[in-house]
């Protein structure tokens, strides 16, 4: 554990105090933090009872901050889950079962990777409507392509080891072959694009969110720097500070990503 | 150009097929998910009219057929780039998208370039000076970088540059009633364009930036970097011809991919610098529900990708000397 290395440890921690932050939301900052609670423009540090400040519509910048960290790791971790989930089962089914199932699904990936993510996760939100389920979705299909290829390349590389043609002389049906055996030893290398893949999510949703897209009835670090853009010339705080959590978490995310791949790496040669 | 990089291309085009119809299939499901129709959208934007009306423009459009016709129907749309009405911006969707495009090409073109530049200057001194503070310091710069939001470092830059300094202007992509003359009209241009192309460029440079690194650190240790060195060549000379240059490739290879990522950072950029390319054109169509653009957008924008992948296999085709097309010769 001592090799994670200043970077990783850092990554951990300020993961850990987010998604800390993000289970006590309703502790910290009780209430609906889209209430308008004290008047408006009020500067941040100067009242106590609202640490960084209201916004223009007098709604507490602080809670705000708090309650919009359950959105950004929710939606971040789950449309990550998704993507690499998907990208596992397709990148397995590719790499073992071959022929006309690996071109058709290779072909596939391709299709997904080739359309740009963010015009894709665009157009869903737009026809499905924004809800936080939706952008989880949108996120997530547009995001398993990468993960599908690696684990196909593994799998690929795998599949000719002994181990494998042991199993499956002992009368371990294909399917279970590649799932128990194959699968296990494919899944290193996807621990590294994990600290991406969640990065990349939560980078899109607060895009998303800026761009008016996000859930309307859940507060979104995102929506909150397009709220402050009205008043960026008078009160630039309201744009830098939520900017700052969102690259805070994606910062964290990538450095634990790069931590563990790094630690893992000795056995390979990457 | 050999006559093999003709048929290079159009063995690439035609692999490129299979990939169009499959984002095509996408496309009409996705149109088909959508509540409502072509048409009540086409009547929703121009002022309604009564159902006998609607049932006629079905007629026209076809979409009164069953499901397998119509996808048929707009297979040959799509084919003969006939992408449907855009109700949002009211004009043809082909045209809308013929108008904003040079503009995002302007703009990504340049974020592409400066941020593999960037990306590889950087880099490459972060390999040269490997396991120094400056190490240390470049790559933690990128990383930080690259986790933060594209529309927050625009904003910041708009900020500081824009309000507190106005070394830049704030919106658009040339100033109302500037200069005409092709000269005056570039610069102009470019002036407006320095701090999006910026924002883009140093938010996606942590990618080139390690690649470069780690490439370098490869060829530093590789057979022919010690030949040149024991045979006593200068020192610049090896890092420039024997360690950059080949480490440059696996760069060259991202600058394809990076392509999708930038068209999407685009959308957000445009938005926040107003500028009049494709991605405002994109969050226009979506704010306003119209979903012609967006499919017609979406087909766009991998056709793009599609063609500036292929110009980027044929650059790295030429720049390594080792790689030869599918059938064995040099590309």
């Amino acid at each position: 554990m001592t090799r994670l290395g200043f970077g990783g440890w850092f990554g951990l921690g300020a993961l850990g105090l987010l998604v800390l932050v993000a289970l006590a939301a309703d502790l910290i900052a009780p209430g609906d933090p889209l209430d308008i609670v004290a008047r408006p423009m009020l500067p941040p540090f100067t009242d106590w009872a609202h640490p960084l400040g209201t916004d223009q519509l007098g709604r507490d910048v602080f809670a705000a901050m708090i309650h919009g960290t359950r959105v950004s790791l929710l939606v971040g971790l789950a449309a990550a889950a998704g993507a690499i989930g998907i990208g596992i089962v397709v990148g397995t089914l590719a790499g073992f079962l071959t022929g006309w199932v690996d071109d058709v699904l290779m072909r596939v990936t391709e299709a997904f990777q080739t359309v740009p993510t963010f015009l894709l996760a665009l157009a869903m939100v737009s026809v499905l409507g924004a809800s936080t389920p939706n952008i989880i979705l949108a996120i997530g299909i547009s995001s398993w392509p990468q993960t599908a290829r690696l684990v196909r390349a593994e799998i690929l590389s795998l599949k000719s080891r002994d181990y494998v043609d042991a199993a499956r002389m002992a009368g371990m049906r294909p399917l279970m072959v590649a799932f128990r055996e194959v699968l296990p030893g494919a899944l290193q290398p996807v621990i590294a694009l994990v600290g991406v893949t969640v990065g990349a999510a939560i980078l899109v949703e607060s895009s998303l969110a800026f761009l008016g897209l996000g859930d309307p009835n859940e507060v979104s670090w995102g929506g909150m720097v397009a709220n402050g853009r009205a008043v960026l010339r008078i009160a630039p705080h309201l744009v830098v500070i939520p900017g700052l959590a969102v690259a805070l978490a994606v910062l964290s995310v990538s450095l634990i990503g790069d931590a563990f791949g790094r630690r893992l790496a000795p056995a390979r040669e990457r | 150009m050999t006559r093999h990089t003709g048929s290079f291309i159009a063995r690439r085009l035609l692999q490129a097929i299979p990939v169009i119809l499959i984002v095509a299939v996408g496309v009409f499901a996705l149109l088909e998910l959508a509540e409502g129709d072509a048409v009540d959208a086409f009547l929703a934007g121009t002022g309604g009219g009564d159902v006998a009306f609607a049932e006629r423009l079905r007629q026209d459009w076809g979409l009164d057929q069953s499901l397998p016709v119509r996808f048929l129907i707009y297979l040959e749309a799509v084919f003969t780039l006939d992408l449907g009405y855009s109700v949002a911006v009211s004009m043809p969707v082909m045209q809308a998208i013929a108008i904003r495009l040079p503009n995002t090409i302007l703009m990504m073109g340049s974020a592409i370039l400066l941020s593999a530049a960037l990306g590889s200057f950087f880099g490459g001194i972060a390999a040269l000076k490997r396991g120094t503070p400056v190490d240390t310091g470049i790559t933690v710069t990128g990383l930080v970088l690259n986790a933060m939001p594209n529309f927050w470092l625009g904003l910041i830059f708009i900020v500081v540059f824009v309000v507190k300094l106005s070394w830049f202007p704030l919106a658009g992509i040339a100033t109302i009633d500037g200069p005409t003359d092709f000269l005056g009209r570039a610069a102009d241009i470019a002036w407006h364009l320095v701090l999006p192309v910026l924002t883009l460029a140093l938010t996606y440079m942590a990618l080139y930036l390690r690649l470069m690194r780690g490439a370098m650190i490869e060829t530093q240790a590789s057979e022919w970097v010690r030949a040149a060195r024991a045979r006593g060549l200068p020192r610049g000379r090896i890092i420039r011809r024997h360690i950059a240059r080949p480490a440059l490739l696996p760069v060259v290879t991202m600058l394809g991919l990076q392509t999708g990522n930038l068209l999407g950072g685009s959308v957000v950029i445009e938005s926040v610098f107003s500028i009049p390319g494709l991605g405002s054109l994109a969050y226009q169509a979506v704010a306003q529900r119209d979903l012609p653009l967006v499919a017609g957008i979406l087909l766009a924008g991998t056709l793009l990708v599609i063609v500036v992948n292929l110009v980027v296999d044929l650059a790295y085709a030429r720049l390594d000397p080792r790689v030869t097309d599918d059938r064995g010769r040099a590309a």
